[in-house]
């Protein structure tokens, strides 16, 4: 372990961690930027390309569970849509966040840098791939307009604390997972079971007024999944509803704790990430 | 301010293998009674021991040793890649490691925008890095080929790329790790100019190498190490000589003589 003069220094070297990493925007936000412009090199479609699988996804599973659900599709497909898009962000910060150390052990083995770097970088292509689905979105609105007003403009900070959220995730799980290995196909199975508890593609609301009073009462179980509280947050206000503040709370509250437990975990294993990639 | 200064520094490596990587054979362990007879304690790998090392504006420090003796090592603890598992490393002023010329390049991009690149890992702002492009293009001599994908670069061109931008960036600290690699010999003539003229710009240099051309033209001090500690620091004429057995500098006058 890295001994320190005092634990003053050890939390002083966190922020300081925090802070560099975020003044190397001109660093990161050039890799993510290309990490993004990687995915579709050499490619007939190019940029497009990404958002069209998103959209034929969505089609495809509006179509899908509007017919299973009996919901009609104007309600189906845009609930579908924007659950997607908000899932491939959270889903994508933690999945790649439980990797991010060990895919760049060459980077943090040869340059020194700090560790926040790559969780920046992280975070930043997500958001970076997140707004090229939101072209879907836009498109979407034309086919289905929804009753956007000014509480929309929620969706803004709900995604700025998504994005927080993210970059806690990634640097927790990051720093854990570069120690103990198993823990990256934990992640991944966590996550893939995660999508079906979480209300993506099934309405939520509609189980929640469900006529059968069992199953009202059961669909409140649901809440207990942290992310459908995040989906909500930013879902609700893309679709015109309205907001429902006790997610936000949820939201806050785990923000508050994850951060809490993250900076615990730099001020103890920041240093040790390098030795253990 | 730029100054390096480690006190009783030590750097111990884990060996990890599969079992004491898995988080499940580490929760398990805890709880219930040893049911494996495998030992749960890591192997370590002390590389470096109790380093005491000052260095200061202006200093051109040698790094010689054996293969082995901890050389890179002490060049990653002193840039900060590696902190200190005990003991303290204090590092002031902007490190500028040249370890791996290959680190941070993307094949699939051009040569400009490599270099681009490579310059904002070494610590430079877009700005400053636009201004140096066409610097570096006429040094490299790449012509046509920089707007190219790197992956269509022969391993020369790549070393010539990578050489061009290392040598324009303005050190605070210059980090060297030995093994610049395969370039041909006119090339190489025209790079050591320009290597003494960033070594100059830098504000201290510390450069581990086998070459003592090199480091006879670029440095004025050197340190010894051997199997993870200092054997010894000094004037640079001085460690050679106990290091090699031999004075090279009377080798020079044998030869001309």
């Amino acid at each position: 372990m890295a001994v320190t003069a005092s634990s003053n220094a050890a939390w002083a070297g966190a922020r300081k961690d925090l802070v560099a990493g975020w003044r190397s925007r001109e660093l990161w936000a050039h890799l993510g930027w290309q990490d993004i412009r990687q995915r579709y090199r050499r490619s007939v479609l190019g940029p497009i390309w990404i958002t069209i699988s998103m959209a034929v996804t969505a089609i495809a599973l509006g179509i899908l569970y509007a017919g299973l659900f009996g919901n009609p599709l104007e309600t189906q497909l845009p609930y579908i849509l924007v659950g997607f898009i908000v899932w491939a962000f959270i889903s994508g910060c933690i999945l790649e966040g439980a990797d991010v150390f060990i895919k760049n052990e060459g980077l943090i083995k040869h340059l020194p840098a700090p560790i926040s770097v790559h969780v920046y970088r992280l975070v930043w292509r997500q958001t970076l791939l997140f707004a090229h689905n939101l072209i879907v979105y836009a498109v979407m609105l034309v086919i289905f307009p929804q009753p956007l007003d000014w509480s929309s403009l929620l969706a803004f900070p709900a995604f700025a604390l998504l994005a927080v959220n993210g970059a806690w995730i990634a640097l927790l799980f990051g720093m854990a997972s570069s120690r103990f290995r198993d823990l990256n196909p934990i992640v991944g199975s966590v996550v893939q079971l995660t999508f079906f508890l979480t209300p993506i593609v099934w309405i939520y609301e509609d189980f929640l007024n469900s006529d059968n009073p069992t199953i009202a009462e059961r669909a409140r179980l649901a809440e207990i999944n942290p992310v459908l509280h995040y989906i909500e947050i930013i879902r609700r206000p893309m679709l015109g509803q309205e907001t429902v503040w006790h997610h936000w709370a949820v939201v806050v509250g785990i923000t508050l704790v994850g951060w809490a437990v993250t900076l615990w975990a730099m001020r103890r294993y920041r240093t040790r990430v390098p030795y253990w990639v | 301010m730029v100054r390096i200064e480690t006190r009783q520094a030590s750097v111990d490596f884990p060996i990890f293998d599969a079992k004491t990587r898995s988080l499940k054979k580490a929760v398990l362990g805890m709880v219930g009674g040893n049911i494996s007879s495998d030992d749960r304690k890591v192997p370590v790998i002390q590389a470096l021991h109790d380093i005491d090392i000052s260095i200061e504006e202006g200093d051109r420090v040698a790094l010689v040793g054996h293969n082995g003796a901890g050389k890179s090592t002490l060049l990653r603890l002193l840039s900060g890649i590696y902190a200190p598992t005990s003991g303290t490393a204090h590092i002031e002023g902007r490190v500028a490691p040249v370890f791996d010329l290959g680190v941070g390049m993307d094949p699939e991009i051009s040569g400009y925008e490599n270099i681009m690149i490579r310059g904002l890992f070494l610590g430079m702002t877009r700005k400053q890095m636009e201004s140096r492009v066409d610097e570096i293009a006429d040094f490299t001599e790449l012509g046509d080929f920089l707007a190219m994908p790197l992956r269509t670069y022969s391993t020369g061109m790549r070393v010539r790329l990578a050489l061009g931008v290392v040598t324009s960036i303005d050190p605070e600290i210059l980090l060297f790790d030995e093994g610049i690699g395969a370039v041909d010999a006119a090339f190489l003539e025209k790079a050591r100019d320009r290597l003494e003229e960033l070594v100059k710009r830098a504000g201290l240099l510390v450069f581990a190498s086998h070459s003592d051309e090199f480091l006879r033209r670029l440095c004025t001090s050197a340190i010894w190490m051997e199997h993870g500690r200092v054997k010894q620091r000094g004037d640079l004429r001085e460690v050679l000589t106990a290091y090699k057995g031999r004075d090279p500098w009377l080798d020079d006058a044998a030869g001309r003589a």
